[in-house]
């Protein structure tokens, strides 16, 4: 299908008529707009997203996001640290999947460095990112109904989410800047009892996703608010650099996981869920059968471990490259060469050969992109992220146009935005 | 060793081809032409166009490219600065459909300075190419490429702001990231980390 232009990307938006008054006469006084203001800090906002309206009655006649609030110029800091050091930076980024964005950029560091990293890793890192994927979709579901006015919604999501951000700190002591990737493999073994809690939670999960929908999913007042609602054509999508739900929920079959495995995700059997509809339904439809989608992929995952023979090579959770993954604490007290290549990556980080690669992984948001040069050093030259939201946001307009304005608060929630990723 | 000046970005050992950058270094011999090994890197627009000849990108910019390199399985593909419009709707007829990102490098203080890099995926192939544009700091601008792909508009504000290239033809060009009357450009490599106090 080729993409068309979506006019309303290409004319000035009303943020330049708040702007200069005197250099763009506001002409919608005789027909009876007016420019409204939203944000920085509307609760609906999911953040500091700032959006100027103009409005006829309640009907959007233009919208124009003003970001920016949250830049803290990650990408600059990057430049100057080490490449290992990076690795809690990017948790920062989008600070509802920590663990997504760590596995981009050490994949992306991983394939500078021609590193292979043992399979029991891999399926820890899968499944460390499913459970991602659930938690930041209960945040989205939570949110998304309470901006709506089903409180109820909310703290139904936050059980569940508490239950994987317990997890999450039994594996790397913190709740969510977890942090507990590294170039190489993992940060640590995954403590006593992990296999049994996580095995806990998705015993439960695929009923509490049943009482979501049976709270929601035929709900009146939930369907006349959806039903719809910004909709968004496949070609629409396609030309505005949608991607992940939005995009699957316009139609169009794209799944990073699937089409351009990453990972071990070839591994993995699993659906992906679309819908033809493209409105805040569809995209809601698209994202509950995406958690049970990765149920199945966690509960696989788990079997893959249990089945997994000990004392092999791929039952290590770091590749075997001593010069860039930091050795055993044990070995250290021991092992004259460990305590040097302990001593030598913390000093001066280990040099990377120059190139540059982009990996891209399927973010619970859309495709996140690591795109990371390297000049030869221990740091990196250039690390620029292809956020999801960042490119979703352009979409908003299309998708409000003509609407009204308290749909405008149903379709912020339905793309999931987190403008941590979109400032950066 | 993080400290020492970056050995030189990018080689591009142009074997056969008296290329735009004739590097000081003859770069790798003579490349296996007739076996192309798509597991090692190959540099060079002769060698790379004779390996990928099947690619589709590869035919679409045969007649525009000026260079090119495929590293880690990622196929980069330099064209001039002129023809990035023609360039992509280039790719865009050849099947790559989704505009994924445009970002830059600096480079300073080599010349050609910046460095813009965009990536496309194809859906259908499912394949990923960059397309790079190297830019002379004398002459920062560059054509939008909104009219083929919508979804560049803040990805080139986003250049823009931080990096301070313009580009011609984009509707809105404001800073993004930035407030409005912010100096300098915070992503040049000659603008200190920490800022100016």
């Amino acid at each position: 299908m080729a993409p068309t232009a979506a006019p309303d990307m290409l004319i000035p938006g009303v943020e330049d008529v708040v702007a200069d008054a005197a250099a763009h006469p506001v002409s919608g006084t005789e027909d009876h707009t007016m420019v409204l203001n939203m944000g920085p800090q509307h609760p609906s906002t999911h953040g500091v997203l700032r959006l100027v309206l103009e409005i006829d009655g309640e009907s959007i006649i233009s919208l124009a996001p003003d970001i920016g609030y949250l830049h803290t110029g990650i990408e600059k800091t990057c430049e100057a640290k080490f490449y290992q050091q990076v690795v809690p930076l990017t948790d920062r980024i989008d600070y509802l999947c920590p663990m997504t964005n760590n596995l981009a950029y050490c994949l992306a560091v991983e394939k500078l460095l021609a590193l292979e990293i043992p399979e029991r890793a891999q399926i820890l890192r899968v499944l460390l990112n499913e459970l991602t994927r659930i938690q930041s979709h209960l945040v989205w579901l939570g949110t998304h109904a309470m901006d709506i006015g089903a409180l109820t919604m909310f703290l139904y999501c936050w059980r569940e989410r508490e239950d994987i951000l317990r997890i999450f700190e039994a594996v790397s002591g913190q709740r969510m800047m977890t942090s507990y990737f590294r170039i190489g493999g993992l940060a640590l073994e995954p403590p006593m009892g992990f296999y049994k809690s996580v095995q806990d939670f998705l015993d439960i999960m695929p009923g509490r996703i049943d009482q979501y929908e049976n709270l929601l999913t035929g709900n009146p007042i939930w369907i006349g608010r959806l039903q719809g609602v910004g909709t968004l054509t496949a070609a629409e999508a396609i030309s505005l650099g949608v991607t992940g739900p939005p995009l699957r929920a316009s139609g169009v079959d794209w799944d990073l996981r699937r089409d351009m495995p990453y990972s071990g995700y070839e591994k993995f059997k699993f659906n992906v869920p679309t819908s033809q509809v493209g409105d805040v339904w569809a995209r809601y439809v698209v994202r509950i059968q995406e958690m049970r989608e990765s149920v199945k992929i966690c509960q696989q995952a788990m079997e893959m471990l249990a089945a997994m023979p000990r004392d092999t090579p791929a039952y290590r959770i770091v590749a075997d490259a001593p010069k860039i993954v930091l050795p055993d604490r044990e070995q250290m007290k021991t092992q004259m060469e460990s305590l040097i290549h302990h001593f030598k990556i913390v000093t001066e980080g280990f040099a990377v050969p120059a190139g540059e690669v982009y990996q891209a992984v399927e973010s619970p948001r859309g495709e996140m992109g690591y795109y990371v040069v390297s000049d030869g050093t221990a740091k990196p030259y250039r690390v620029h992220m292809r956020n999801p939201s960042f490119a979703t946001l352009q979409a908003l307009e299309t998708m409000c146009k003509g609407r009204l304005l308290a749909d405008v608060v149903a379709v912020i929630g339905s793309i999931d935005i987190v403008l941590g990723e979109i400032d950066r | 060793m993080g400290g020492t000046p970056g050995i030189p970005p990018v080689p591009t050992p142009s074997a056969n081809t008296p290329g735009p950058h004739p590097g000081p270094e003859p770069g790798p011999d003579g490349l296996g032409i007739s076996t192309p090994d798509l597991t090692q890197a190959i540099h060079g627009k002769e060698a790379v166009f004779t390996a990928l000849s099947e690619n589709s990108a590869v035919k679409a910019l045969a007649s525009l490219a000026t260079d090119a390199k495929w590293d880690r399985q990622e196929l980069t593909i330099t064209v001039p600065s002129e023809s990035i419009q023609t360039a992509c709707r280039a790719v865009q007829s050849a099947g790559y459909n989704f505009f994924e990102d445009v970002t830059a490098v600096d480079w300073y203080p080599q010349e050609p300075r910046f460095q813009l890099t965009y990536h496309i995926l194809s859906h259908a192939l499912k394949q990923r190419i960059r397309i790079v544009v190297k830019l002379d700091s004398a002459s920062l601008s560059i054509e939008s490429i909104i009219p083929i792909w919508p979804a560049a508009n803040f990805y080139e504000r986003e250049v823009f702001d931080l990096f301070g290239i313009h580009f011609s033809g984009h509707p809105r060009l404001t800073r993004i990231m930035m407030p409005d009357n912010w100096e300098g450009h915070p992503l040049r490599k000659d603008y200190p980390v920490e800022g100016y106090r």
